[in-house]
């Protein structure tokens, strides 16, 4: 798996439960899509209970990534690219 | 046929299963993993622990001679390569203590074909085991640091595994 560390990420949640990071996505970001755990997002597969939001919010995107240790993070990247990607799949009807 | 008995052989593959271990924080899942490592192998089954650092440096460290571990691999490379379809196993055994570990278990139950068994433990066990609601068999018990109530269980369900 790519490292999340290469990210230039920021901590939106920090130490919340998977039910938290859906709830919060789906009521503080304008756009979201919902995907599949092992869906890869950068180069980060996403671990979680489906369905796993992932927020869009102009060229940033939310995600959850989550580690054994400290729980589920939920993380803002800005990446036009990536958020386009995510975009076209909605639009494709993921 | 001596020739056909070595090809029924090679169609029928040794099963595999994937210990996948959460944070070892709680004393429990070290001991447990062991134990489950040796029932496993004792099947005829190849074990394989997948885990951070610090849970597979435990395991290391207290079998240095690898008498009961035989592979291990980084939880991160484990996720990838199942979710590539690269690899997959039979028996899927996740140890939940927190949320995160809920989190894997509904992961390897959506990317991998393995039967799921959640070993669930810890101080709040039982509130684990409520946010489990995909089919899977579990394996839960209040087990901190003592791993025998979590090892009857393992003995009973252990029958399960050969069908």
């Amino acid at each position: 798996m790519g490292c999340v560390e290469a990210l230039n990420y920021e901590i939106v949640l920090r130490d919340a439960s998977f039910k938290e990071c859906r709830e919060y996505i789906k009521s503080h970001f304008p756009e979201s899509i919902d995907v599949e755990p092992g869906f890869k997002i950068f180069d980060v597969h996403t671990i979680g209970v489906p369905p796993i939001s992932v927020g869009l919010d102009g060229d940033f995107v939310i995600f959850p990534y989550t580690k054994p240790c400290h729980g589920t993070f939920l993380l803002r990247v800005e990446d036009a690219q990536e958020a386009a990607r995510l975009r076209a799949l909605k639009k494709a009807g993921r | 046929m001596a020739g056909n008995d070595t090809t029924t052989d090679v169609l029928q593959a040794k099963k595999t299963a994937v210990l996948v271990l959460g944070c070892p924080q709680v004393p429990v899942q070290t001991s447990v993993a062991l134990y489950l490592t040796d029932r496993l192998a004792g099947a005829g089954i190849a074990p394989v622990i997948a885990g951070n650092r610090a849970a597979i440096t435990l395991l290391v460290v207290a079998d240095p001679k690898r008498h009961y571990l035989k592979e291990v691999m980084d939880l991160d490379r484990a996720v990838a390569q199942i979710s590539e379809k690269k690899r997959d196993f039979d028996l899927c055994f996740v140890f939940i203590h927190n949320d995160a570990g809920v989190s894997y278990a509904a992961t390897m139950a959506a990317i991998s074909k393995a039967r799921i068994y959640p070993v669930i433990y810890g101080e709040h066990w039982e509130e684990m085991a409520a946010r489990i609601t995909f089919p899977c068999t579990k394996i839960a018990a209040k087990a901190v640091h003592n791993p025998m109530p979590l090892k009857k269980i393992i003995d009973e369900v252990a029958p399960s595994w050969a069908a």
